[in-house]
């Protein structure tokens, strides 16, 4: 057993293009996720409904579009019209000012603004929300100046079509889930059917060696590795996007674990039905890359999609990890929180282990 | 020979108890092709057993039936006393496999290579190593180079040294010389030898029929069938029909001028000759000789030779 | 001066700090039957892939088929055919589909293809079989068949890769017919082989030893003088020499 993990580390150290995958990738995934995300942005066309039409609020729209971020694109006649607007497609906010919104900054030191924005874009919807509260304080600690008491400009906002923004700062959790999945499936399967490629497999089975043995052989060393690059990604979001674990970093890792135990399991299945690297690497993306990507709301909200795509999406055992990894490092919570999602990776796990086992072959066919 | 004290050779103790291998009626397809058929034979301890024949005669089947690798349809296989289908796993303690292609890991220098198997096997180099001294030597200077990079004559050594080094009773060679230059080859079949002598039975199996001289005894197979088992000598004496070897000034054209004749039963190139077999039980050189003039051949020689084992099995071949 | 279809002056093939071919100097006639012989690791494929135009030489002339392989390497891909054991046909196609395939390539019209493969299969005796797919015909079909497209665009020179390889030893006689009567049509023929009874056939034989050709000459002369019987001999002299 020894020595096959050192002569599995050996093949992993001395393919350098497996090396760079291995380690570059999540580099490079998460500052380009990160970063590609979190673009600046530049005239955003937004439509105004403004009820009181006042000088306040007037002098207000105006700041808003006068920065770089906004462009006017309409002014609104009434509630109706705000649906409209945004299934046209260009308009990506709604700014409304409710009556009388001068008289009671005035009288009573407080009015609100609602903000609607469209969210299906998630990124852009908060970010553009940011913006424009941003603006609107701004304002609000300028009138405090000028008139020497508090007022108090309250925002509401709507995100509509996508109420809870799914998937803002999901790319974090989304990328850990990918990788893990990259790292621990795609490359377990492929170095396997490389043996089998080789010929080496066949006296790997003629030798007293246990099938046990050469899996375990051939997991152990992936597990380091898919743990070194979750630990990887997590200090990057610490210290390049600032997003420091809320809950427990023990349990994250604990979860994490399972979620490699469970795709390596998925990756010696797959190795088990491919006689190639060829093979295992088309099987690992189009059976596992693709709906990790597609059907975990790393990217697409699953409320959005068709039932019937919500309940594939509830068979993809990374929907469940990115919502752990999301409620223990942006919410917080402990595992009481998540046992439901845990208690359903851990049956997977059993039932891929279980296949794996039933369908290694101590044989040639 | 070097005696180590730990192991003597044991080609002088007689161990002709029970044979190591024993086959009977062995049948394996694939889908529709059938990749050997009815196949018998036994191999006796100690001794090199061959496999002779061309790509797609079944050799590669056979060894995997007996090495556990793949089940029989029909049949049944023992190595060792051990039935290759219900004790496979003692006999996965006791054989070395050597397959088809060199199933070395190529990105693994030469020791690492020897270690990782040695591991496998729950041993180490050192506990075995007066059993590969000979052939690790000749390797050992590159042994910080990987596995990749060597020439086919070394990665060849290197395989053999990894399927020996848990001291195997039994070894398994499919096709160890295949692809590999002539030299090497017989570097090879040296090695073989001297690992006879500690008293490892050896089967292995080849397409060059030149090997089959150098093995105790031989199967000719083809197309899933064994055509003859027998020694090598065996086999020779075996052919009955004569057999010349013809050369004349005009070598290209020989071989279609013989086969036009009546009385030719065969005409086959054979390095600078042809080996010409007649229809009739009596080689007629002078009638030979003539038919070949008239056709325009001179300087030709002729001369009544015994028949190589190929001699045989292309024979063997033409009945079948 | 001798017609001459290859032409090799002063060859070297440099990967790095290893030289794979130094200094290779050899003619081969049209119409010769060459056999390119060498231990594992001597060079051998490096050399033929120069020549087929797939390697450029770090120095020398080469001229195959009156081009220069480096500059014209187009030029002598139409010119020549290659046939490898490893490489040959596509073993989902049937018969007719390969053919049709490769003669394609070649940029041969549907007629003449057509003609080629009737006049091929009618040879082999596989009229029957021209919708067969390759996977599931023996071995010694496949290697005469692969023959047979490698040359049906009427290459100057066939370079043929261990054609033989595991071949029985009847269909490797057959095929060495095949090889014979290419040559009497006019192809050169440049081969390689691990069986040393096959080096007898050609009509000279080059030796090459750790990247350098040792030795060039008919099998005859080769055996005389190294003062042994067979070209086995003359080949283990020459490559346990340099070990």
């Amino acid at each position: 057993m020894k020595g096959f993990i050192i002569k599995e580390f050996y093949h992993i150290f001395r393919d350098v293009r497996t090396m760079v995958i291995l380690f570059g990738m999540p580099v490079v995934q998460v500052l380009i996720f990160g970063f590609a995300i979190s673009t600046e942005i530049k005239d955003a066309e937004i439509a105004i409904l403004d009820y009181s039409r006042d000088n306040m609020s007037l002098e207000l729209s105006n700041k808003i579009i006068s920065s770089d971020y906004f462009i006017l694109s309409e002014n609104l006649e009434d509630e109706s019209q705000i649906e409209k607007v945004f299934q046209a497609g260009k308009v990506k906010e709604v700014i409304i000012f409710g009556d009388h919104f001068a008289r009671n900054l005035e009288k009573e030191q407080s009015a609100s603004i609602q903000i609607i924005a469209d969210a299906s874009d998630p990124n852009t919807a908060n970010l553009l929300v940011n913006y424009t509260t941003g603006i609107i304080r701004n304002y609000m600690a300028e009138k405090m100046g000028e008139q020497g008491m508090p007022i108090e400009i309250k925002t509401e906002y709507k995100m509509l079509f996508n109420p809870e923004l799914k998937s803002v700062f999901m790319f974090i959790p989304g990328t850990i889930t990918v990788l893990l999945m990259l790292v621990s499936a795609m490359m377990t399967s492929i170095s396997i059917a490389r043996e089998k490629e080789l010929g080496t497999m066949e006296v790997l089975l003629v030798s007293p060696l246990k099938p046990i043995q050469i899996v375990l052989g051939k997991v152990i060393p992936y597990v380091v590795l898919s743990f070194v690059n979750a630990i990887t990604i997590l200090l990057l979001a610490f210290f390049v996007f600032g997003m420091p674990v809320q809950g427990s970093v023990i349990l994250l890792l604990a979860e994490s674990l399972l979620f490699i135990i469970m795709a390596l399991a998925l990756g010696i299945f797959i190795s088990t039905v491919s006689n190639s690297q060829q093979t295992a690497m088309m099987l690992s993306m189009f059976a596992l890359m693709l709906p990790t990507i597609l059907l975990s709301g790393f990217i697409f909200p699953i409320e959005n999609m068709p039932e019937v795509l919500q309940w594939l999406c509830n068979l993809m055992p990374t929907k469940w990890f990115i919502i752990i990894v999301k409620d223990i490092m942006l919410k917080g919570v402990g595992l009481a929180h998540i046992w439901q999602e845990t208690l359903i990776i851990i049956g997977m796990t059993i039932l891929f282990i279980g296949l794996s086992i039933k369908k290694f072959k101590i044989r040639l066919e | 020979m070097l005696v180590t004290g730990i192991q003597y050779p044991v080609s002088s103790i007689s161990l002709m108890s029970t044979p190591s291998v024993i086959i009977k009626n062995l049948s394996k397809s694939y889908g529709k092709v059938e990749a050997i058929s009815d196949i018998s034979l036994t191999v006796d301890k100690g001794e090199i057993f061959g496999c002779i024949g061309p790509d797609g005669a079944g050799k590669t089947t056979l060894f995997r039936i007996l090495v556990t690798l793949l089940v029989p349809d029909n049949g049944s296989a023992s190595v060792e006393g051990y039935d290759v289908v219900s004790d496979f796993k003692k006999i996965r303690k006791i054989v070395g496999y050597m397959p088809g292609r060199f199933s070395l890991y190529q990105d693994l220098s030469v020791e690492e290579n020897l270690k990782f198997f040695a591991s496998s096997f729950k041993t180490t180099i050192e506990e075995n190593y007066y059993l590969i001294e000979d052939i690790y030597k000749q390797i050992e200077p590159f042994k910080k180079r990987l596995a990749g990079k060597l020439s086919g004559g070394m990665k060849q050594k290197l395989a053999l040294s990894c399927a020996l080094i848990h001291k195997p009773e039994i070894l398994f060679l499919d096709e160890p010389t295949t692809g590999v230059d002539a030299v090497s080859r017989k570097e090879f079949w040296d090695m073989l030898k001297r690992l006879k002598e500690w008293g490892i039975t050896i089967m292995v199996s080849t397409p060059y029929m030149d090997e089959a001289a150098l093995c105790d005894r031989v199967a000719l197979m083809q197309d899933g069938e064994i055509m003859s088992i027998n020694t090598p000598a065996g086999i020779i004496n075996a052919h009955k029909k004569p057999l010349a070897s013809v050369r004349t000034n005009n070598m290209f054209k020989l071989v279609e001028d013989l086969l036009s004749m009546n009385d030719c039963h065969s005409a086959y190139r054979f390095g600078a000759s042809v080996h010409f077999t007649p229809k009739s039980d009596q080689l007629k050189t002078e009638v030979l000789l003539q038919n070949l003039r008239k056709l325009g051949h001179n300087d030709i020689e002729v001369a009544p030779i015994s028949p190589e084992i190929e001699d045989c099995f292309m024979e063997l071949m033409t009945i079948a | 001066m001798e017609d001459y279809i290859i032409r090799v002056e002063n060859l070297t093939k440099k990967f790095g700090s290893f030289t794979a071919n130094d200094n290779l100097s050899f003619f081969v006639r049209k119409g010769e039957v060459f056999g390119f012989l060498g231990a594992n690791g001597a060079g051998k494929t490096t050399a033929i892939r120069i020549l087929c135009g797939l390697l450029k030489p770090t120095s020398g002339n080469i001229e195959v088929a009156g081009y220069d392989v480096s500059r014209q390497s187009n030029k002598v891909k139409k010119n020549i055919g290659y046939m490898s054991q490893k490489f040959s046909l596509y073993e989902d196609m049937t018969i007719k589909e390969n053919f049709r395939f490769y003669g394609g390539i070649y940029g041969m019209s549907g007629k003449a293809i057509r003609e080629k493969t009737e006049h091929y299969l009618h040879k082999l005796g596989l009229e029957k079989e021209k919708n067969t797919v390759i996977s599931s015909l023996p071995l010694g079909w496949k290697q005469k068949l692969a023959f047979s497209v490698a040359i049906m665009h009427d290459p100057r020179i066939i370079f043929l890769d261990e054609p033989t390889g595991g071949v029985d030893p009847i269909t490797r006689r057959q095929f060495w017919e095949m090889i014979y009567e290419a040559a009497a049509s006019g192809i050169t023929v440049f081969v390689t082989t691990h069986y040393m009874d096959e080096a007898e056939y050609c009509q000279r034989v080059s030796i090459m030893v750790d990247g350098r050709i040792e030795a060039l000459n008919t099998p005859e002369k080769l055996k005389e003088q190294f003062r042994v019987d067979s070209m086995e001999d003359v080949f283990i002299k020459l490559a346990r020499g340099q070990q």
